[in-house]
């Protein structure tokens, strides 16, 4: 007995200490983004605003930040909505037809995809885009993310698809069901919870994405949020409140969505990679 | 991929669920099908294709051998990447692995207060690299950062002005940021362990440590080759949060693979040598993922027992 609380008073501590390294720069921002240029270097870092100011915030968005924010959304919703799309339908189709050695090799060539690293094929893709003529827009961004969404996408929304009863399957098909019609009335709102999940977790990577953006866009007009933080870096230099409020701005975004989404994300990823 | 890297672990074949049909269904992959392939499978093609030239970028692109490959295999600063890269890979799984094993196997009891911790353990994972690097480059600034607000002077170093220190920032930040997300997985995997096995051991007076290193640990084994492809395989790629914290620097001191390869390809517009270094990093990839499936002693099936 006293082995067991002593193993579990470790993991105690361990975790409340990693709680407040996890917590302790994500204070540091939020308080830091209300604090005015001139109060920032005279008191503790760590100390809350003693006059709390909305002017970074401001100044972040006087100087385009709602272009980028835009920027992402399009960027984010024009690659998930067409990837998850796609992946969904090819997803049925594999496990529908799991017989058949085309859809198997299909199958393997998405599951082999799993292990391309985008970084490593960065620059055909960048020869692609630039010979395609889509060179600086948001749709040089977009083609590659859907690409690079789909093996991922095809793996869990399969491995969801192939739990639904065969039974259910066969009692559509009787009712003159077409695999077209079988696809939106019976596998869509049964692979609800699947598709949730493949919807937050591409959107995740898509929003954040850093080399795609960097290496296929060049005007600021283009820029997404990853990437326009990165510049006002460059340009704020000293200006460390400023920096501070346009990382929240950034962020706050994805932790409103990741606190309506947590339960069906956290559970989704845990099935994905167990199956 | 930014922020969670996808698994480079081949996944066994799907049971046979339908009969022999299904030709009927192929057009239902075309569209994923044709994307994949423009973006993903042309490209994983091309880079060794572009490898066996010396395309600078503007010029025409023409075959040239094995110049680039010369090129590359000869530059000095090829062996200090892999250096800097498996280091930062080593020292970083060192790091997350016990760490996760150990919070995840804490958070895997239903206790309500755990679910909380988790919950905030997440959102780490939720920001961009670019963020974080930005985050943590002002926090570590030797006069204004995170010494003096801890009245901790000897925090007060020049993190990212130092080559070894900015190494140990790295390493620190990646687990930072991805701890939360192998936690989960441990997590997981432990509440998967039948509950028998603890009783059964609890009778033979088992207490928590001999538990943990006689069921937990080896319980895990096919999660941990799962987690430890995953940190490696995202070390090897890591980019966004090297090249915004510190470009490589100081000198080249946390230049790795990845951002050796963006220097030489965008940078210095050698895109023939660069596309080198990307099949150098697919390889470097492949390799480490089959010998970790290998050293897990299990061949195919390692993905469905993990996690």
């Amino acid at each position: 007995m006293y082995k067991l609380l002593r193993l579990n008073w470790f993991g105690g501590a361990l975790a409340w200490v990693w709680l407040v390294i996890v917590m302790l720069p994500l204070y540091w921002v939020v308080i830091t983004s209300f604090k005015t240029r001139a109060t920032y270097f005279i008191t503790n870092t760590f100390a809350p605003p003693v006059d709390p100011t909305f002017d970074n915030y401001l100044t972040v968005i006087e100087s385009g930040f709602i272009r980028y924010f835009m920027n992402s959304m399009i960027v984010t919703a024009g690659a998930v909505i067409p990837a998850v799309a796609v992946s969904f339908m090819a997803s049925y189709a594999i496990v529908r037809g799991a017989g058949n050695r085309w859809l198997r090799s299909i199958n393997t060539l998405f599951l082999l995809g799993l292990a391309i690293p985008l970084q490593a094929v960065v620059i055909p893709i960048y020869l692609i885009i630039i010979r395609m003529q889509m060179y600086d827009t948001l749709a040089a961004i977009i083609m590659p993310s859907i690409a690079f969404a789909i093996p991922l996408s095809v793996l869990v929304l399969a491995n969801f698809i192939r739990d639904v009863p065969r039974e259910l399957f066969e009692s559509m098909r009787v009712d003159g069901a077409t695999e077209w019609g079988t696809l939106w009335r019976l596998a869509l709102p049964l692979t609800r919870p699947a598709l949730v999940t493949v919807v937050i977790y591409n959107a995740l990577s898509i929003w954040n994405g850093f080399i795609l953006p960097l290496v296929l866009t060049q005007s600021p007009d283009q820029r997404t949020m990853p990437l326009a933080l990165w510049t006002y870096e460059g340009e704020y230099g000293i200006n460390v409140p400023a920096i501070a409020a346009s990382v929240t701005l950034t962020t706050v975004p994805i932790v409103v969505a990741y606190a309506i989404g947590r339960r069906q994300l956290l559970s989704g990823l845990t099935a994905g990679f167990s199956k | 991929m930014t922020t969670l890297a996808p698994p480079a672990v081949r996944v066994s074949e799907p049971t046979v669920t339908g009969g022999g049909r299904g030709g009927g269904l192929i057009w239902m992959t075309l569209p994923a099908l044709l994307i994949f392939t423009a973006f993903g499978v042309v490209p994983l093609l091309g880079v060794l294709a572009l490898s066996f030239t010396t395309w600078n970028n503007v010029g025409p692109i023409q075959p040239s051998g094995l110049d680039s490959w010369t090129t590359v295999l000869r530059d000095p600063d090829l062996p200090h990447a892999l250096w800097v890269t498996f280091l930062i890979m080593g020292l970083s799984w060192l790091v997350q692995t016990p760490m996760s094993v150990l919070l995840g196997v804490f958070l895997a009891a239903r206790k309500r207060y755990r679910g909380f911790l988790a919950v905030l353990y997440f959102i780490p994972l939720l920001l961009s690299s670019a963020a974080i690097a930005i985050t943590y480059k002002a926090l570590l600034d030797p006069n204004f950062g995170i010494g003096n607000g801890l009245g901790l002077p000897w925090l007060n170093q020049d993190w990212l002005g130092d080559s070894t220190l900015a190494v140990g920032v790295v390493i620190f930040i990646v687990s930072w940021q991805y701890i939360p997300f192998h936690t989960l997985i441990y997590q997981g995997a432990v509440r998967s362990i039948p509950t028998s096995m603890y009783e059964a051991s609890l009778i033979d007076g088992a207490g928590r440590i001999r538990q943990f290193f006689s069921i937990t640990l080896p319980q895990l084994r096919y999660t941990i080759v799962t987690s430890s492809t995953l940190m490696v395989v995202g070390s090897l790629t890591l980019f966004d949060l090297i090249y915004v914290l510190t470009a490589g620097g100081p000198g080249d001191a946390t230049r790795a693979l990845a951002l050796e390869m963006y220097r030489t390809g965008f940078q210095a517009n050698l895109m023939g040598p660069a596309s080198a270094i990307a099949v150098i990093l697919v390889l470097v990839g492949l390799g480490l993922s089959q010998l970790l499936r290998r050293l897990g002693g299990r061949g195919d099936e390692s993905q469905q027992e993990g996690a």
